[in-house]
């Protein structure tokens, strides 16, 4: 059987369980594999941060200032080296990656709800509803995302409740654009139609029918839009106008490096590839996720 | 085609309205303007004359209606901060906004389209693969890490080109790779997909039996249709680049509408804040419209839809 290449009868044969294929598939995918584990190991370092964390993120130690990493000559009580508040910049590194994924995810769900809710059903009803959800979708898109957060965030104050506030209420346009063109395609199936003959409820409709059979399309969303709000969050933060110090975030500890550029081009260059890798990473698994799910012979 | 660009049309001019409303009431949310023009520690009487001579005591609508008709025939307002009419700042400093929106989409197209049909010609070749690498990492890469990278490569340790400012043009090199990076991964994978779409098909095909030049084929035949969705694309982006151009105009120090909206943004002066989220939405909108346009003229399946 092995040395045969794989022929119609060998697949007739053995047909292997959905779930089966699905970890298969998945266990092939190399950027899926790398996506999930840098994922992975950013989120358990973000977890566990108060335990690995060698010092205080927030003590200051004004006769430690600046001190470098240990790869640029610096001494192993500061691996990466102090900021210029003589804070210890791992320490600063693993709780940003809190702050980080906390906005992501909690912004990319606040997202998914609006933009999933007016996706379904523009998508479900067409016509008038339809053109209504549409509208919606391209006055969002006409507005200036970074513009309006950024001046919301000045208007109403940098919390991180505001920053996760307002870029969970700007970043539902491809929820709602994806999730309607998947629900275009849904409505057309027969499943749908025998639900509506048997007299199925629409929220039931809606919500058992429909959502379960958008769902690959969505959980690809949801981890592109955390890309989204997260380098989003690292912009407002780097202008000014995010998380608001002391609160250790990889885009405001990039815009206080900003400062030394010329003479410790480190202070930005560490977190900038961390922001990087777990930007990579989330994108790469979001692809990944897409290709696995995606029906057999599409790419 | 009348028909369809009247539609267009209509549809914009309502999505500019409803924006032109949301941008007036968000910022009138965030709480008294009179107080904010007044000054810190103004008195009571101060702050009620202030709202007596803006006007701010009026009902909310017919605010709205005026600041609309007046923002129609170019008069903002003045700003709070700079003292000075907001239509002239913003006159005068949009010129650099576009010229490296200009320049970053250029770079974009010039990348992203040659790039795209190379990978589609050779799939899973090496070339495929460096496009799909400068992909991944364009669209992982923050923007204004990137600038301060570059800045400290090309400006400070090879002391190529100004860290700042425009007196040179070369002080536009650096922001024009950084907005035009922005842009390229989205314009690179639907080029990609397109031309994948277009090769597969069966005129390719013919053209190919007939012994035509595969360079022509590739360039001519296939990209004209695969370039359609490319342009609407294209037009969008060149939108979010403007609103791009707040952080990398911040970067590079270039005073440009995007540098007003942070400055008037972090010092509350809110004309000049409404004016530019007004004038960078009202430009998305012309250039949607503009990609619609060109899109049926190009393709004239799209003008029934």
């Amino acid at each position: 059987m092995s040395n045969i290449p794989m022929t119609e009868a060998a697949t007739i044969t053995a047909p292997p369980s959905p779930a089966r294929l699905l970890t298969r598939k998945a266990l092939r995918h190399r950027g899926f594999l790398f996506g999930l584990v840098v994922v992975g190991f950013i989120t358990l370092v973000a977890v566990f941060a108060p335990f690995l964390a060698p010092h205080d993120p927030y003590k200051q130690d004004l006769l430690a200032r600046m001190a470098r990493p240990v790869f640029l000559g610096g001494d192993w009580k500061h691996i990466l080296g102090t900021d210029a508040l003589g804070r210890d910049y791992l320490s600063r590194m693993l709780y940003g990656a809190r702050v980080s994924l906390m906005i992501g995810f909690v912004a990319a769900m606040i997202s998914a709800v609006i933009g999933t809710t007016l996706g379904i059903l523009g998508g479900y009803f067409g016509g008038k509803v339809d053109a209504a959800v549409m509208f919606i979708v391209s006055v969002r898109l006409a507005l200036p995302a970074t513009l309006v957060a950024l001046a919301v965030v000045a208007l109403f104050g940098g919390s991180l409740t505001v920053v996760v506030l307002v870029l969970g209420f700007l970043l539902w346009d491809r929820f709602a654009v994806v999730m309607r063109s998947a629900t275009m395609q849904v409505r057309q199936m027969d499943y749908i139609a025998a639900a509506e003959v048997l007299g199925a409820s629409l929220p039931r409709i809606l919500w058992k029918d429909v959502l379960p059979n958008v769902m690959n399309a969505l959980i690809v969303i949801i981890t592109l839009e955390m890309a989204h709000a997260i380098i989003l969050e690292a912009a407002l933060s780097f202008l000014g106008l995010g998380v608001q110090p002391p609160t250790p975030s990889w885009g405001l500890m990039i815009s206080e490096g900003k400062e030394m550029l010329l003479f410790e081009s480190w202070l930005i260059t560490i977190p900038g590839i961390a922001l990087f890798i777990l930007l990579l990473a989330i994108n790469v698994l979001g692809d990944g996720i897409r290709d696995i799910t995606a029906p057999e012979g599409r790419n | 085609m009348l028909k369809f660009i009247s539609m267009k049309l209509g549809l914009a001019v309502l999505v500019a309205l409803t924006v032109s409303f949301i941008s007036f009431i968000l910022l009138y949310m965030a709480g008294d303007p009179a107080v904010s023009i007044a000054g810190e520690g103004a008195t009571a009487e101060v702050i009620a004359a202030v709202r007596e001579q803006y006007g701010f005591n009026r009902p909310l609508l017919a605010q709205y209606f005026e600041w609309l008709m007046r923002a129609l025939s170019g008069d903002f307002g003045m700003s709070y901060y700079f003292k000075t009419p907001v239509s002239d700042m913003v006159a005068a400093r949009l010129p650099v906004t576009m010229t490296i929106g200009a320049l970053g989409m250029g770079f974009a197209l010039v990348l992203a389209i040659p790039m795209g049909v190379l990978a589609a010609a050779f799939p899973n070749s090496w070339l495929d693969r460096l496009a799909l690498g400068i992909a991944v990492v364009g669209q992982a890469i923050p923007s204004f890490w990137f600038g301060l990278i570059l800045i400290v490569i090309f400006s400070v340790n090879l002391g190529l080109v100004p860290a700042s400012g425009t007196r040179h043009w070369t002080g536009y090199i650096l922001p024009m790779i950084v907005l035009g990076y922005y842009a390229t991964p989205a314009i690179m994978r639907l080029t990609r997909a397109g031309m994948l779409d277009v090769l597969s098909a069966d005129y390719i095909r013919t053209a190919r039996a007939k012994g035509l030049n595969w360079r022509s084929i590739l360039f001519k035949h296939a990209l004209r249709n695969a370039i359609i969705p490319v342009v609407s694309l294209a037009a969008v982006q060149l939108g979010f680049m403007f609103g791009g151009s707040v952080v990398v105009e911040t970067i590079f120090a270039l005073h440009g509408a995007g540098f007003l909206a942070w400055e008037s943004i972090s010092r509350n002066d809110l004309p000049t804040m409404q004016a530019l989220i007004l004038i960078f939405s009202m430009f998305y909108i012309g250039f949607t419209l503009l990609a619609d346009i060109l899109n049926a003229w190009l393709d004239p399946r799209l003008r029934s839809g």
